[in-house]
């Protein structure tokens, strides 16, 4: 039976016999409530009867004791009657208190907005700080190391060269090599109207070569490994496991970044090695197929159009891209907070901070080897 | 012993009925036909060595892990079979407190305990955070409590919290994981009394895994001890303490049992 109350006239004042289930999950309880609240404001001395009550829980029970609340504020009397011994207990415990909100603190939106961009600008200030504080701890950490090489944990080193390079393998070549067709294609098509189709193997050679593999195994990386480095150590830093490993006198970023880094650091280049030759590969195959370039002719071609100094100057970029994957991505782990939320914050900066300085990097390395000439 | 539980009551009178349940990991059985009955507005203590499958017999009866045989009726009722939707009306009745407490780390505590009211109910914003808040309050935290997040909690404060979110629906079944570990003598016989209370006053079942020896003997209806996959003895304190089985022999006999005093 849904919640209700009567409302008859007594000796002692008005009487409200209340009827029904009062409970959290009955229909309507919130807007008898509140009608009995507003009799009860209004009244001077008031009877609760509680005896056809079917069932009462805390919500019910603090509800009425709100309003006998409002009834003794304002008059002398406010009575409950018929209550059982256990409704008397609930009513006790679920008292009617009044709770203060806190109020939400408001200012102008021209502060909130200063205030969001001054933030974010420190932010960048506090990111680059926090960079190279670390940059600094992994260095020490791997002059630790080399000093006593045995502190270096092989097996952990190993076992992340596993899942950021050999696992990474299909995903990166496939992509490198659709990347080569894509090139090689669009460089047919458009060389074809000057009829230096051929050309496409210059412009294969060079550009995925000098930059994109390098650049998109690094994005690749970024978002495969960088995440995940994260999302680990973010997820130890959640459940005390770092504060652990401090209290035991061993240092996390010994234990946890070196490994990851320098697993980053060799996995890289070899995989923009692969990439190179996948995406020659697939130059070579659309090359063939599209544009009537043969194997021989191709391979003839590319001998011409690049010297040793074009290979090297994609891999020579690896260990940079590497090295900042890995920072950012530690820094961000080691910056969660409690919350499952931060956690996926922080993947997510780190993703997107890593790609960034990727391409920065990349263009920063163009300058550079434009100015030397190399 | 678990076969003189009164399988003869009226099925209505019994909250939980459990029957030949096997739960397994891989290979490996945890739960080797059990059995087990939970009377309506009583408070059970369950108790059984680490990793005999007190938390699993908790997750089985919640549906959260999948049994391999036997079956679980919560009022009478085998959520197994149930249509989703009536099995959420079933789930509705239950609260539970996870052993870490289980708050949603992105919520603060007050939005974490109105979290049930919002999915089924519909209250007002201002009468949610009402409601809330009394429930914050009378599981003994601060008021200030509420507008924290998990995170800025202490160990016995997120144990408050959760129980804060499981009464949350003033629920008819109340299932506890170590209740009171973690929480200061004070603070668990606080917690003690809060479940008595709200057993008596709401005739709530209470389900209480625990090795609280204070809460078993203060608040406990009727103990039952688990070992070897199965219920092996049942009853109330003083015939547990009376039982003759070595297990429950050396667990309210021991020398921690030795310092306490059965009421």
């Amino acid at each position: 039976m849904d919640p209700s109350f009567a409302t008859e006239p007594s000796s002692g004042g008005l009487k409200l016999r209340l009827k029904g289930r009062w409970t959290i999950d009955a229909p309507g309880l919130e807007a008898q409530a509140n009608a009995l609240l507003t009799i009860a404001a209004n009244q001077h001395s008031l009877i609760l009867d509680l005896s056809a009550l079917t069932a009462m829980d805390t919500a019910g029970a603090w509800l009425i004791d709100r309003a006998t609340n409002a009834a003794a504020k304002t008059g002398d009397e406010a009575k409950i009657e018929g209550a059982t011994s256990a409704q008397e207990i609930l009513l006790q415990e679920a008292r009617y208190r009044s709770f203060e909100k806190a109020e939400p603190q408001r200012g102008s939106a021209l502060v909130a907005l200063l205030t969001t961009v001054g933030r974010g600008v420190a932010g960048i200030v506090d990111d680059l700080h926090a960079g190279v504080i670390f940059l600094g701890q992994i260095v020490n950490a791997l002059l630790q190391i080399a000093r006593k090489p045995s502190r270096l944990r092989m097996t952990s080193v190993v076992f992340h060269l596993d899942s950021f390079g050999l696992r990474a393998l299909p995903i990166i070549t496939l992509i490198n090599f659709l990347v080569g067709c894509i090139v090689a294609q669009q460089g047919v098509f458009q060389l074809q109207r000057f009829g230096a189709a051929t050309f496409a193997v210059d412009l294969i050679g060079i550009l995925v070569l000098r930059e994109l593999a390098v650049l998109l195994t690094s994005i690749m990386v970024a978002g495969r490994s960088g995440s995940a480095i994260t999302a680990e150590i973010g997820a130890m830093k959640m459940r005390e496991e770092i504060d652990a490993l401090r209290v035991m006198g061993l240092d996390p970023v010994e234990v946890l970044v070196v490994p990851r880094f320098l697993a980053l650091l060799i996995a890289l280049p070899l995989l923009t090695f692969v990439a190179d030759m996948a995406a020659i590969f697939g130059g070579l195959v659309v090359g063939w197929a599209y544009g009537g370039i043969s194997p021989a002719t191709f391979i003839a071609r590319l001998q011409n159009a690049i010297a040793l100094n074009t290979f090297l100057v994609g891999l020579i970029k690896a260990p940079f891209m590497a090295g900042v994957i890995a920072l950012i991505s530690a820094v961000e782990g080691f910056s969660v907070q409690g919350s499952a939320e931060s956690l996926g914050n922080r993947v997510t900066a780190s993703v997107v901070k890593a790609i960034f300085m990727v391409i920065v990097i990349d263009g920063l390395f163009a300058m550079f080897f434009a100015t030397i000439k190399y | 012993m678990s076969d003189t539980a009164p399988i003869t009551a009226p099925s209505d009178a019994i909250a939980i009925r459990a029957r030949g349940v096997e739960v397994g990991f891989g290979s490996r059985l945890i739960l080797r036909g059990l059995d087990l009955d939970v009377m309506r507005g009583e408070v059970l203590g369950f108790v059984g060595g680490s990793g005999t499958g007190k938390s699993v017999l908790t997750r089985a009866i919640l549906g959260l892990v999948k049994k391999s045989a036997g079956q679980i009726q919560l009022f009478g009722q085998d959520l197994d079979a149930l249509p989703p939707r009536e099995r959420q009306e079933v789930e509705r009745r239950c609260g539970v407190l996870f052993q870490q407490g289980a708050l949603f780390s992105g919520l603060t505590v007050l939005q974490n305990v109105q979290v049930p009211m919002r999915e089924y109910l519909n209250l007002s914003q201002g009468l949610m955070d009402e409601l809330a808040r009394l429930k914050i309050a009378m599981v003994g935290l601060r008021p200030d409590a509420a507008d924290k997040f998990p995170s800025e909690l202490s160990g016995g404060m997120i144990k408050r919290a959760a129980l804060a979110r499981a009464l949350a629906l003033d629920p008819d079944i109340l299932f506890l994981d170590e209740p009171t570990s973690g929480l200061d003598p004070i603070g668990a016989a606080e917690f003690d009394e809060l479940i008595a209370t709200l057993q008596k006053t709401l005739g709530l079942t209470v389900f209480m895994v625990t090795h609280d020896l204070g809460s078993l003997y203060s608040i406990c209806d009727r103990i039952a001890a688990l070992a070897d996959g199965k219920v092996i003895a049942a009853g109330t304190v003083a015939e547990m303490l009376a039982s003759e089985h070595p297990w429950v022999r050396s667990y309210f006999h021991g020398k921690r049992a030795a310092q306490m005093t059965p009421p």
